[in-house]
């Protein structure tokens, strides 16, 4: 910290310490606060949209457990898939994670300041690669998936 | 300002920065990679939207060395990016920062158990 | 029949209150006004007591930032007529502040954060002034220009949820008038600039809400300007790795190409 902070700092201390010093008032930030506001609401719910990446991994590890026990296990694991609960689950997952895929292309260009020629490029130009790719690579991984051998 | 002050000043940055790589690598990888396979077997499969791919051909899939690492860059960096952002929701919107060493050790050592078990999982397969 | 417009201002004496209350001033709903001319007429008019901070009236100088209806504003440039005819406005000092006296904040911590990161240029050699004046290129100019438009309002440190919840956050502003330094082609302190932002309190600490740039007068954009730190950082953080000392001392130098 510099000499000029450091004595900045100590000032405030010391002014708090002493009963000479002006009643501010400090309100206290509640638990609640993200409720307070939609801005805030948005925010909390993309945050909240890692638990639903984290519960996509543990379903696909769970997956692979059961394709490493055999088609029993397998189709055991798949049917557990079909019930209600898992469906609502995977489907509350599933918009979560839609959410986290597009607030991140959007905001990624705000994150690189791209610059091509001495000039700023348009946000829009420098998220719209991210879309392509995202449909791109799904494309070839649904077609893998669903091709019939 | 004085000479070894100046000096003093240039300390290598934070280690925060290691961690919010790994959460941006997997955050990446979260948003290309994941809707599409949620989609697929969490919906459209169990659902009968489009027809199940077969144990044969899933096991034939997942055996090529590309599959697998394609599988546990999926299982591994989007832990990450979880720990790192449920750590951060917990310190915002909990405020519970005082926990800080529990949720460090509870997010990272969670992602951490999930790419060891990742790698068992395809290696074995 | 006049329009007119109740403004709900939050009022606190230190020596009289513990806590701040409301109180309601009913105001000419005039087309022109600002919710600061309001001010001004209940300060004139009607009650002498009222304190808060203004001064050039025309968005630049960032003293009469409030929040009017839970929005961080600068009251001399949003107008009344934007609440509609009858309608009630709450104006409340900024939050996430320490409060002095009715609308007025404490803004020493703010000080004290904008002072942490060094906000002016650092050399690290002196050219005679035979050399004559620095020159730059209007490429160079445009990659801080954006971040050099901040008037200290600190109305992004009301908006942002991480100065209320952690006090020893740096804050949207000075980290954004940190990078405007760190990018200008005549700034040799990106170094020293290093231990205070690549901190937990300073930009790791920043989870991009992003309610910093939507309610930003100057359209500054901090959010962004924290987020392209936080990359040349942490690349910065990887190169430390590589070459152990001695390591470029300028980090930004990658950001320019």
């Amino acid at each position: 910290m510099t000499d000029q902070a450091a004595i900045g700092q100590t000032t405030t201390d010391q002014a708090v310490r002493s009963e000479f010093h002006p009643r501010w008032h400090r309100k206290r930030v509640s638990t609640w606060w993200w409720l307070g506001e939609w801005h805030y609401l948005k925010f909390i719910l993309r945050e909240l949209t890692s638990l639903s990446v984290a519960w996509f991994v543990v379903l696909t590890l769970f997956q692979l457990r059961a394709l490493l026990h055999g088609p029993e296990t397998y189709a055991h694991f798949t049917g557990r898939l079909q019930s209600p609960l898992m469906i609502a689950l995977n489907l509350i997952a599933f918009c979560f994670v839609i959410f986290h895929a597009i607030t991140w292309f959007n905001l990624a260009p705000r994150a690189m300041a791209v610059r091509m020629g001495g000039k700023r490029v348009p946000e829009v130009l420098v998220a719209a690669p991210n879309y392509v790719l995202w449909f791109a690579v799904s494309a070839f991984v649904g077609w893998l998936l669903l091709r019939t051998p | 300002m004085s000479e070894s002050s100046i000096e003093s000043m240039k300390t290598k940055p934070s280690n925060e920065a290691f961690f919010w790589l790994l959460f941006s690598a997997g955050g990446v990888v979260a948003a290309v990679l994941i809707p599409i396979q949620l989609f697929l077997f969490g919906l459209a499969f169990p659902l009968g939207w489009l027809p199940q791919p077969s144990y044969e051909h899933l096991m034939a899939l997942v055996h090529s060395p590309l599959a697998r690492l394609y599988l546990f860059v999926l299982c591994s960096l989007p832990l990450f990016h979880w720990a790192h952002r449920f750590r951060f929701t917990l310190y915002d919107g909990l405020q519970v920062k005082h926990l800080n060493e529990v949720i460090f050790a509870f997010c990272y050592g969670g992602a951490l158990l999930g790419t060891v078990l990742a790698a068992y999982l395809l290696s074995s397969i | 029949m006049a329009d007119k417009i109740v403004l709900e201002i939050a009022r606190y004496a230190p020596d009289r209150d513990k806590e701040p209350s409301f109180q309601s001033f009913e105001v000419p709903l005039r087309k022109e006004w600002v919710v600061l001319d309001a001010l001004n007429h209940i300060k004139d008019k009607v009650d002498g007591t009222l304190t808060y901070r203004w001064s050039c009236r025309m968005g630049i100088c960032g003293s009469c930032g409030m929040m009017v209806n839970g929005e961080p504003k600068l009251t001399c440039a949003t107008f009344l007529t934007a609440y509609g005819n009858n309608a009630t406005v709450r104006v409340e000092p900024l939050r996430y502040f320490p409060v002095v006296r009715d609308l007025v904040t404490a803004l020493s911590d703010f000080l004290v954060k904008l002072q942490k990161v060094k906000p002016w240029l650092i050399r690290k050699d002196q050219p005679p002034l035979s050399a004559g004046e620095f020159l730059q290129t209007p490429e160079q100019l445009d990659l801080y220009k954006q971040f050099s438009m901040c008037i200290n309002c600190t109305l992004c440190y009301s908006a942002c949820p991480v100065v209320g919840l952690d006090q020893d956050f740096v804050g949207p502003a000075a980290l954004a008038l940190a990078q405007r330094y760190n990018l200008d082609s005549r700034d040799q302190g990106s170094a020293e600039r290093l231990a205070t932002l690549a901190h937990p309190d300073g930009i790791w600490g920043c989870t991009f809400v992003g309610e910093c740039t939507r309610v930003c007068p100057k359209h500054v954009d901090p959010a962004a300007a924290i987020q392209q730190y936080k990359l040349t950082a942490a690349l910065d953080w990887v190169k430390s790795f590589i070459l152990p000392r001695g390591h470029d001392d300028k980090p930004q130098e990658a950001a320019h190409d």
